[in-house]
């Protein structure tokens, strides 16, 4: 039973505030995933959680306790760190088992229990060896032991994965999420991949300059991004941005004179507010000429990535990336024609950045 | 980066034969004027080649100047000194770099500044407060007016006394506090991550645990290197157990080298002197020999 409840929390540097009041439920057993781009305070919060880090204001409440004051060791979390962190001094054994040596744990029982992390790590053949001579897919594993041994109630990831090669981050995330079912901690991610964020967040919090942006499950941040932020961060590629004004209840205008018609209970801003109509690349279709609602698309730059194309270049005045598949042809230089998906776009508030709903 | 260039190469590698003779050759005419009798060693030019006397010489050094008693006493001191310093410099290196408390800094500098006060310039306090540890205090109650007042009320003269001179304590103590150690575990506890101590953390070990599980043996190369300096450089101190010492039971061994010079009217024995001299070269000659492995280690890289 380990939920975890953050109220109002902040941390300072001195004057510079760069956690401000942050409210946060982690549900028992969940797998929460802190996705924000460097320098957001991802890592701050999950420092603030684990005790390394003194709180400014707020609380901490970890299965009901208020944790406010407590060592790192009497909050029964663990901790798996960016570069490991492991004791080059010490064999993979003694790594493993230093929490339980620290905690008096019998020789026997540690041996036992060390044996027991170890095969679940398939780390039996190495126990014997020193983390120089690893590599960087074992070390991750021995820093995973290092935190499970504990039988901890909640993890703390701290990009754990980005050190390691594309491959093997690809594994290591998917032994991660096995291991979670497995183990059914609470546990808190912090990483800024968002591809590693969606496929092993249950939910996912999305973090700008100290600031959570939204919660929700992966599916749903990424289908109805709650601010012109997030829509930006989360997709790859990220999404196509037109400032675009409203000029009837249900029509919009954006660069210069194309228009669209948006569903008919959008609650836009009164005609001749301006606001942010955003698409993603995959939800431009290419189309002919002369298609309801065809834009002209002058094609700067093609990247082909095998399974698509991307294609770069200018349309409405504005930058724009349109995912299109490689059957059709393209070329740069060539103007071809795109037709936006009136049901798929994003409105967004020019002032506040908060997303415009389609009412009811 | 690869050269060629064979003619700098040969220049250089003749350089550093000359340079080694040079280095060598004062060691030479030592080890060579101990194995002559005392008509040889005194021709002028002396031969250079080796005599037959050497074990006699010896022999009469070790016992002409108590060697082995000083030998013992020499190691006492210097072994005393090198441990003291590696483990108050490792403790107030550890608590520079990993705790942060008011005034660390402020410490830091203090500490820094000795590096400008040598034991030379301090020569007279430092023997002033070995004389008697407890003289500052003294004269704090003195001036202050309590001695005064205490002797009034009870007739009673407080004299602080705590003397120091020919103890081992008086020779060692006065020497540990080390800036240089000081400076050369904080390097190298800043080149330990962060992480490592807040995985430490993490594990629910405490500072001291961290200390002894983790910070101690990661520094073991250091210690090492700094023991070996520092055993090297109380061996050859001569000034300070000089004034400290002046009863021969607690004479060290390089103190004991002037013994053995002959005096300007004395017998020109100098094989017996360059003897001695040699037999007091080796016990720090052992320790730098095995600590060798260790000691350049920890001066010149850190461990992964």
């Amino acid at each position: 039973m380990a939920d975890i409840t953050i109220r109002g929390l902040r941390k300072s540097y001195g004057s510079f505030e760069v956690v401000h009041a942050i409210d946060l439920d982690v549900r028992d057993g969940e797998f929460l995933v802190v996705l924000g781009p460097s320098g957001c305070g991802k890592s701050t919060l999950l420092r603030l959680i684990a005790g390394l880090e003194e709180i400014s204001g707020g609380e901490i409440a970890i299965g009901g306790r208020v944790v406010n004051r407590l060592e790192p060791r009497e909050r029964g979390c663990a901790m798996v760190f960016q570069n490991y962190a492991l004791y080059p001094h010490m064999t993979v054994a003694d790594n493993i088992g230093y929490a339980l040596r620290v905690a008096g744990v019998s020789k026997r029982e540690r041996m036992e229990r060390i044996a027991r992390v170890a095969k679940i790590l398939e780390l039996d053949a190495l126990l014997d060896r020193k983390p120089a001579a690893l590599s960087g897919g074992q070390r991750q594993r021995v820093a995973m032991g290092r935190a499970i041994i504990r039988e901890p109630s909640v993890f703390l990831f701290d990009e754990p994965l980005s050190n390691l090669d594309a491959k093997l981050r690809v594994q290591m995330r998917i032994e991660i999420r096995r291991l979670h079912q497995r183990l059914n901690a609470t546990s808190i991610f912090v990483t800024h991949d968002q591809i590693e964020a969606m496929t092993l967040a249950d939910r996912l919090v999305v973090m700008n300059a100290g600031r959570i942006e939204q919660i929700g499950a992966p599916a749903e941040v990424y289908r109805r991004p709650s601010t012109h932020y997030v829509a930006g961060f989360i997709g790859s590629p990220a999404m196509n941005f037109f400032e675009a004004r409203a000029v009837a209840a249900d029509r919009i205008e954006f660069g210069g004179n194309a228009a669209l018609d948006v569903p008919r209970n959008t609650r836009l801003p009164p005609a001749g507010n301006t606001l942010i109509l955003g698409v993603r690349p995959e939800e431009i279709q290419i189309t002919n000429a002369n298609g309801h609602g065809a834009l002209p698309f002058d094609v700067e730059m093609v990247e082909e990535l095998g399974a698509g194309r991307l294609l770069y270049g200018r349309l409405a005045d504005a930058d724009c990336v349109v995912a299109s598949p490689s059957t059709i042809a393209s070329s740069t230089g060539q103007r071809v024609f795109v037709r936006i998906l009136p049901e798929s776009v994003h409105l967004f508030s020019a002032e506040t950045g908060g997303r415009i709903e389609a009412a009811g | 980066m690869v050269e060629r260039t064979p003619f700098l190469d040969v220049l250089t590698q003749v350089l550093l034969f000359l340079a080694l003779l040079v280095a060598l050759a004062p060691f030479a005419i030592v080890a060579i004027a101990a194995t002559h009798d005392l008509r040889t060693v005194n021709q002028v030019p002396m031969p250079l080649w080796p005599g037959h006397d050497f074990i006699k010489n010896a022999a009469e050094a070790w016992e002409r100047a108590d060697l082995g008693r000083k030998i013992i006493n020499s190691i006492l001191f210097a072994g005393g000194v090198a441990i003291g310093k590696v483990v108050i410099a490792g403790l107030s290196a550890f608590s520079l770099v990993f705790f942060r408390y008011r005034g660390r800094v402020l410490i830091f500098w203090l500490i820094f500044i000795t590096l400008m006060l040598p034991l030379e310039i301090r020569i007279v306090p430092t023997y002033a407060v070995a004389a008697n540890v407890l003289s500052p205090y003294q004269t704090l109650l003195d001036l202050s007016g309590i001695s005064w007042l205490f002797e009034k009320m009870t007739s009673y003269r407080i004299t602080l006394h705590w003397g120091l001179l020919n103890t081992y304590t008086g020779l060692v103590l006065p020497l540990i506090a080390t800036a240089t150690g000081t400076f050369l575990y904080r390097q190298f506890f800043r080149t330990i991550p962060d992480e490592l101590v807040e995985a430490a953390k993490m594990d629910g070990a405490g500072a001291l645990r961290f200390l002894k599980d983790i910070l101690l043996p990661l520094s073991k190369t250091n210690m090492a290197a700094l023991g070996t300096i520092m055993f090297v450089w109380a061996w050859n101190q001569y000034l300070w157990p000089l004034l400290v010492t002046t009863d021969a039971a607690h004479g060290t061994a390089v103190m004991e080298l002037k013994e053995l010079i002959p005096g300007s009217f004395g017998i020109p024995d100098w094989n017996v002197a360059m003897a001695g001299t040699l037999i007091i070269m080796l016990p720090p000659l052992v320790v730098v020999i095995l600590m060798q492995r260790w000691f350049v280690r920890g001066l010149i890289a850190t461990e992964k």
